[in-house]
């Protein structure tokens, strides 16, 4: 072919630069196309797609809408600060025990090396662990809230998990300060082995303290809350609410299915459902949670 | 065959050829035995001692049905001495590989079929055992057994999961799986324990979470959380015994106990080996790795400070000997249930606290 062409055009006559030119007429030079540079940094980040409703949504206004679709409802997970800055006043709070790591009891290794999950897990989070406590106000109340982390290892509960929850709990205790637990976990911390299970009995036994000093508990749940952590602190509030859509269970979907060899009915173990069967005090969209908890604790505090 | 007492002549004129015989047999199980031992003896690694030791174990009881035959038939006094030999061998053997036994081979045993269920426990331990049944809200729960009972003469309750070994008996009682309501139960004859001042012992014998649509429906999780707290708060004293698997939180939700014994083959676990390897490895045939790394044996459990005692199984484990197995059990219990009924309930309940409040510590304080 280059020969042909060489021939009929004697391309041997041109300067080598004319001639690199006339071959791009036939071959795409690498990277012409490439626009991804410039137009990528102009759009990236600025729009979400709703997993639900397909709607394409500017990331502001969702946002804005405290993540909520704007279009379908469908609430979207948020992390736990964001958590921390719609429950209490001004975005104002105290953080405390958050220098709480775990030792990696087990040594456990899987395909990778518990450890270094965690280390990645603490860098990309900035979190020590799947949990932040604060102190802060909610409508002018001085209040404690325990917010789960679940981009930190599926905000599952291993040692420290267990232990930041069991202080908050005994910080409202002794201050007499209500405390809200809003719980978003895969449940206890497999890399943990029984250390996390133990856990479940640790935080349970502080709530039965808790519950004898009749200091308000409110449990949120949000998507998702399975394992143990349903089967602990999440079921054990005064009032248990939830947010809509959220994945609520002990076993999981998929276990369940393969199990039972059947498709499970749409909305299965969704808070609507639990809701349903009496399993969940309120089903309550994010835009009317502080309101409620604030309701709720209006009722409860001496 | 039996060892007759009395001796017809035609059975004397046939124990010549039961000698030859029986010194054949003897051989034949020496050879054997020689084989196990060697092959385990040259066994390297971690990964081969966890195949070979149930395999070793499995051949040492086949070697010694094949002895107990032959001293049926009475030999002579050589094979007799080579027979008694041969028995110290294998006990010697069967000691060492249990020792070494991973943490998956214990699972195996653990769930042997022929282990002792809490019946048969309940059955061996207790006397005037009379069932209590229903929630009184939704069903009775077969999976979970609750009663009165008496321990040594003393007014007792004693619940627990309960398995099966036949088909019809094990559909029956869910696989020993329970539902809410068998939870739902516990906790609603635990609380009369409670108001009447009667101890309470509970057996745990679970796989695991419950699987299945009603179990969910109803509130598993729900369940399971409100016997954490309430056990947690109980004013009598209750001891445990992780007889077999200790399956996460359907373990837990009877194990919130002020001493939690478990048998020595039995494992305890946040999940399942198998639901651990499929979802860290995505490869349930892992279960035999992720049965190590959950550290889930008893002498584990102990070092992690998370059990009170570890109770002896007779040689070769729970499912060879019963009676065996029940009594060593009923030792253990005997043994904590003096020093814990020696302590005033509001005492009891404080340390029973302080116990959960600083299990599984395993945490530092960065500055």
């Amino acid at each position: 072919m280059k020969a042909i062409l060489a021939d009929r055009f004697q391309l041997q006559n041109y300067p080598i630069t004319q001639l690199l030119n006339f071959m791009a007429w036939f071959k795409r030079q690498a990277g012409e196309l490439d626009t991804s540079g410039e137009k990528k940094v102009r759009t990236e980040g600025l729009w979400v797609k709703c997993d639900d409703c397909r709607q394409i949504i500017w990331k502001k206004d969702l946002e804005e809408n405290l993540n909520v679709c704007p279009k379908c409802d469908k609430h979207f997970r948020i992390d736990a600060r964001a958590r921390l800055a719609q429950l209490l006043d001004d975005n104002l709070y105290e953080v405390f025990d958050s220098n709480l790591v775990s030792t990696d009891p087990l040594k456990f290794v899987d395909l990778k090396a518990y450890s270094s999950r965690l280390k990645r897990a603490q860098a990309d989070t900035g979190l020590k662990d799947a949990v932040i406590n604060a102190r802060g106000k909610l409508n002018g109340r001085p209040v404690i809230v325990s917010a789960m982390e679940y981009a930190f290892i599926g905000g599952s509960m291993g040692a420290v998990v267990g232990e930041a929850i069991t202080r908050a709990i005994e910080q409202a205790t002794d201050t007499k300060a209500p405390i809200i637990i809003v719980s978003a976990s895969g449940g206890a911390r497999m890399m943990e082995g029984v250390i996390s299970l133990m856990q479940l009995a640790k935080i349970s036994a502080a709530l039965a303290r808790l519950d004898e000093a009749k200091i308000p508990y409110i449990s949120v749940l949000t998507d998702p809350t399975t394992g143990g952590v349903t089967a602990s602190f999440a079921m054990l509030g005064d009032l248990n609410i939830a947010e809509p859509g959220a994945l609520i269970g002990f076993a999981g979907p998929r276990v369940i299915e393969q199990t039972i060899r059947q498709k499970l009915p749409q909305g299965f173990q969704r808070s609507e459902f639990l809701l349903e069967h009496g399993m969940l005090d309120a089903v309550v969209p994010r835009k009317q949670l502080k309101p409620y908890i604030a309701r709720a604790l209006e009722f409860m505090a001496a | 065959m039996r060892p007759s007492t009395h001796r017809s002549p035609r059975a004397q004129a046939a124990a010549a050829p039961a000698v030859a015989n029986a010194k054949l047999v003897v051989a034949s199980a020496e050879f054997l035995l020689s084989m196990v031992e060697t092959r385990w003896s040259a066994r390297n690694g971690d990964n081969s001692t966890m195949e070979s030791g149930l395999r070793a174990q499995q051949e040492l009881e086949r070697i010694e049905q094949q002895i107990a035959k032959l001293e049926a038939v009475t030999p002579d006094e050589g094979t007799r001495h080579q027979i008694e030999e041969l028995h110290a061998r294998v006990h010697a053997l069967r000691e060492q590989v249990s020792a070494h036994l991973g943490a998956w081979e214990k699972t195996e045993l653990a769930r042997h079929p022929q282990r002792p269920h809490t019946l048969d426990y309940v059955e061996r331990i207790f006397t005037d055992w009379s069932e209590i049944h229903g929630d009184r809200g939704f069903g009775d729960d077969p999976a979970m057994v609750c009663g009165m009972a008496r321990f040594h003469g003393e007014q007792v309750v004693v619940l627990g999961t309960q398995k099966e070994r036949d088909m019809k008996q094990k559909v029956y009682r869910n696989f020993g799986l329970p539902n809410p309501e068998g939870y739902r139960k516990a906790l609603r004859v635990m609380k009369i324990a409670e108001k009447f001042s009667r101890p309470i012992f509970t057996f745990v014998d679970v796989t695991g979470a419950n699987p299945g649509v009603g179990a969910e429906e109803r509130g598993q999780a729900e369940a399971i959380a409100r016997n954490l707290r309430e056990m947690a708060r109980l004013r009598v004293p209750i001891i445990t015994a992780i007889t077999g698997e200790g399956g996460s939180g359907g373990a837990l939700a009877i194990a919130v106990a002020d001493r939690v014994l478990m048998m020595e083959n039995a494992i305890y676990s946040v999940i399942s080996p198998e639901g651990c390897a499929s979802i860290m490895w995505r490869d349930a045939a892992k279960k035999e790795l992720a049965a190590q790394a959950l550290r889930i044996t008893a002498s584990d459990l102990s070092e992690l400070g998370c059990i009170d005692d570890i109770v002896p199984e007779p040689e070769g484990g729970a499912h060879v000997d019963h009676e065996a197995a029940a009594a060593l059990l009923d030792a253990a219990l005997s043994k904590h249930f003096a020093e814990l009924r020696k302590l005033p309930s509001g005492e009891l309940v404080a340390s029973r606290y302080n116990k959960f409040r600083h299990m599984a510590q395993f945490l530092r304080v960065e500055p």
